[in-house]
C-alpha cells in the first residue's frame, strides 16, 4: 500500500519546515536520541507522552519534508475544532484527525483513526489522553491497544519527550525556553493482550525517560 | 595585484586558523585509516565540529559590528537556556526565568552602544536585586535562596561574562577594525583548551583535581599554558597593540583563567551528575561545554586590556 499524497499538502509542508521547525530550533532547541527509529511508513502508530500543546509541533518538526503529507495527528475535536479558524488551521496546516472525547453511545470515536491507517497514513497519538500535570506521566488509555488489536500488523513506535511541559505547560500562555529532549524507542508489536500491550508501552516509555534522566521541577 | 597571502591582519589570522584545522583534519584522517576499533571516532567528530564553529564565528565577526553583537547575544541565549535546562529549578521560577532571558537583549544593547557604565552594573546590581523581587512576587518562599543563587550564577556566567568578549569591540582601531582583540581572545582561549587536551593526552600523568576532572593533568596544563603563551607572543603584533611582555602576560592569564573556568563547570556537572551540558555540538557536548573556559577569561582579559591600554 502506498501512502497518500495530494498537492494540497504543500502549505502544510511549508508551514512545518519554514515556520514551526526554525522557530522551535531557535527558541527551544531540540536534542533528539535515536532519530533513525522515527521512520514514516504505512501501518504505523507513533505514541508519545503528552505535556504541552507543543508536543505535536515538535514531533512533526522531526519528520522529513517529503514525509510530512504521510503523517496525521490524533487530537481532541472539542479543542482543535472549537472555532472555524482553528478548525481550518488544524485540518490544513497542523494535520489533525479530530476525534470526539465523549462519543455518543454506539459510535466508535476511533473510527476516523482506523480509516486514516487503512489509507496508509502514519498516525501520531498521545495515549495519555490529557496533558495532565506537566512532566508527570499519566496512566495510558486503552485506545492505542484497541487499535492494534483490530489491526495486529500495525506497529507502535514510542516517543518520550521532556522539557515542553516546562516551556509551555497547561494553563500557561507565556513560553519560557528550555531545551526539549526527545527519545525514540523501538517499534512494538501486538502480543495478543490489551493489558500486556499497554504495560509494554508503559515500560518502553519509562525506559526512554530513564535514559534521558531529565531534570523536572524541584 | 592578487596575492595568496591576505594583507588584512584579521584575515591572515583566520587563514592561519583554517590552516591549523586542515592539518588537524589530515592527522585525524590518517589516524582513522586503520582505526577498526573506533578509538578516534570522537576526535573525528570534534574536528568536524570545529570546522562548523570556526566558519560560523568567522562569518559572525567579519560581517559587521552589529552582526558580531547579535552573534554573542545568541551565544549567551543558547548557554543560558542550556544552563536552565540542566539545573533543577522550581515551577514558581518560570516568570523570573523569562525575565532573566530578557536581560540578554538589554545587556547587549549596552555592548552595541559602548555604554560601559550600564554594561558593568546592569547584571551584578540591577538584575541581581530585581530578579529575586520577581521571585518574591511569585510568593513561594521555600527554596527562595536556592533559586535566587542559581539564576544569578547562570546570568553572571552565560551573559555577563560572555558579553565581555563582545565588549572588546569598543577598542577598535584602523588596522584591525572591531575584531582584533576578539580574535586574539578567541584563538588563545579556544586554542588553550585544545593545547591542554593534546598535551594531556600525550604526556598526562599527574592529576591536578582528580575528584572534579580526572583528565586534567599538570603535564597538560603546563604544556598547554606554554603553548598559549608562545602563540600569544606570535599573534599579538598581528591583532593587538600589545608590547611583547604584555602579550606573553595575557597568554598566561588566558591559560590560567581558562583552566579555572573549565574545572568550575566540571564541578557543576559533577554536582548535577551529568557528563555533558547538552549535545548541540557533536564530539564536544553542549554550548556550555565549549564556552566554560571563557566564563572567567573574558572578563579578566577585558579588564586587563582596559586598565593597562585604554583607561590606565
Amino acid at each position: 500500500m502506498s501512502a497518500p499524497k495530494s498537492k494540497s499538502d504543500l502549505p502544510r509542508q511549508l508551514f512545518y519546515v519554514l515556520i514551526v521547525r526554525p522557530v522551535l530550533m531557535i527558541l527551544l532547541g531540540l536534542s533528539v536520541r535515536h532519530l533513525e527509529r522515527l521512520t514514516v511508513k504505512p501501518r504505523q502508530i507513533i505514541a508519545a507522552n503528552h505535556n504541552s500543546h507543543l508536543d505535536a509541533l515538535v514531533l512533526m518538526s522531526l519528520i522529513k519534508f517529503h514525509d510530512i503529507p504521510k503523517v496525521k495527528l490524533v487530537a481532541a475535536k472539542d479543542y482543535f475544532c472549537k472555532t472555524p479558524f482553528r478548525t481550518w488551521l488544524s485540518l490544513n496546516l497542523i494535520g489533525v484527525i479530530p476525534i470526539e472525547r465523549n462519543a455518543a453511545e454506539g459510535t466508535d470515536p476511533l473510527a476516523p483513526v482506523i480509516e486514516a491507517i487503512e489509507e496508509g497514513y502514519t498516525v501520531v497519538m498521545f495515549p495519555e489522553g490529557t496533558r495532565g500535570e506537566p512532566e508527570k506521566r499519566q496512566p495510558l488509555k486503552y485506545g492505542v491497544a484497541k487499535l492494534v488489536q483490530q489491526m495486529p500488523d500495525v506497529t507502535v513506535t514510542p516517543v518520550f519527550m521532556h522539557g515542553l511541559g516546562k516551556s509551555l505547560p497547561r494553563g500557561e500562555a507565556l513560553l519560557v525556553p528550555f531545551v526539549c529532549q526527545v527519545n525514540v524507542g523501538e517499534a512494538l508489536s501486538w502480543g495478543g493482550d490489551r493489558a500486556a500491550f499497554i504495560a509494554l508501552l508503559e515500560k518502553s516509555l519509562s525506559d526512554l525517560e530513564q535514559e534521558l534522566a531529565p531534570k523536572g521541577w524541584d | 595585484m592578487f596575492s595568496l597571502i591576505p594583507s588584512n591582519p584579521v584575515h591572515l589570522s583566520i587563514a592561519g586558523v583554517f590552516g591549523v584545522l586542515i592539518i588537524a583534519s589530515a592527522i585525524v584522517y590518517f589516524l582513522r585509516r586503520n582505526d577498526t576499533e573506533n578509538h578516534y571516532g570522537e576526535l573525528g567528530a570534534r574536528v568536524k565540529s570545529w570546522w562548523f564553529m570556526i566558519a560560523i564565528f568567522s562569518l559572525a565577526i567579519l560581517t559587521s559590528p552589529v552582526v558580531s553583537v547579535i552573534f554573542f547575544a545568541f551565544l549567551s541565549f543558547l548557554a543560558l537556556k542550556e544552563y536552565f535546562s540542566i539545573v533543577p529549578l522550581r515551577k514558581a521560577d518560570r516568570r523570573a526565568l523569562f525575565w532573566a532571558y530578557l536581560a540578554i537583549p538589554v545587556q547587549y544593547y549596552f555592548v552595541a552602544n559602548g555604554l560601559y557604565g550600564l554594561f558593568i552594573v546592569f547584571i551584578p546590581v540591577w538584575v541581581f536585586f530585581l530578579l529575586p523581587f520577581r521571585l518574591i512576587i511569585a510568593g513561594q518562599t521555600e527554596g527562595f535562596l536556592d533559586s535566587t543563587a542559581k539564576i544569578s550564577w547562570g546570568l553572571m556566567i552565560t551573559v555577563f561574562a560572555v558579553s565581555h568578549a563582545a565588549m572588546l569591540m569598543q577598542y577598535s582601531n584602523a588596522l584591525q577594525g572591531h575584531v582584533g582583540l576578539i580574535m586574539f581572545l578567541a584563538v588563545l582561549n579556544q586554542g588553550n583548551d585544545v593545547a591542554q587536551y593534546v598535551w594531556g593526552k600525550l604526556f598526562g600523568k599527574h592529576k591536578i583535581v582528580p575528584k572534579v576532572s580526572p583528565k586534567k593533568t599538570w603535564e597538560g596544563f603546563i604544556g598547554g599554558a606554554l603553548t598559549t603563551i608562545a602563540v600569544a607572543g606570535l599573534i599579538a603584533p598581528l591583532l593587538t597593540p600589545f608590547s611583547l611582555p604584555f602579550a606573553l602576560f595575557m597568554g598566561a592569564v588566558i591559560a590560567v583563567t581558562g583552566f579555572i573556568g573549565d574545572v568550575t563547570f566540571s564541578a557543576l556537572k559533577r554536582d548535577l551528575q551529568i557528563k555533558d551540558s547538552g549535545n548541540l555540538i557533536p564530539g564536544h557536548g553542549g554550548i556550555l561545554d565549549r564556552i566554560d573556559s571563557l566564563s572567567l577569561t573574558a572578563p579578566l582579559f577585558f579588564h586587563c586590556v582596559r586598565y593597562f591600554y585604554y583607561v590606565g
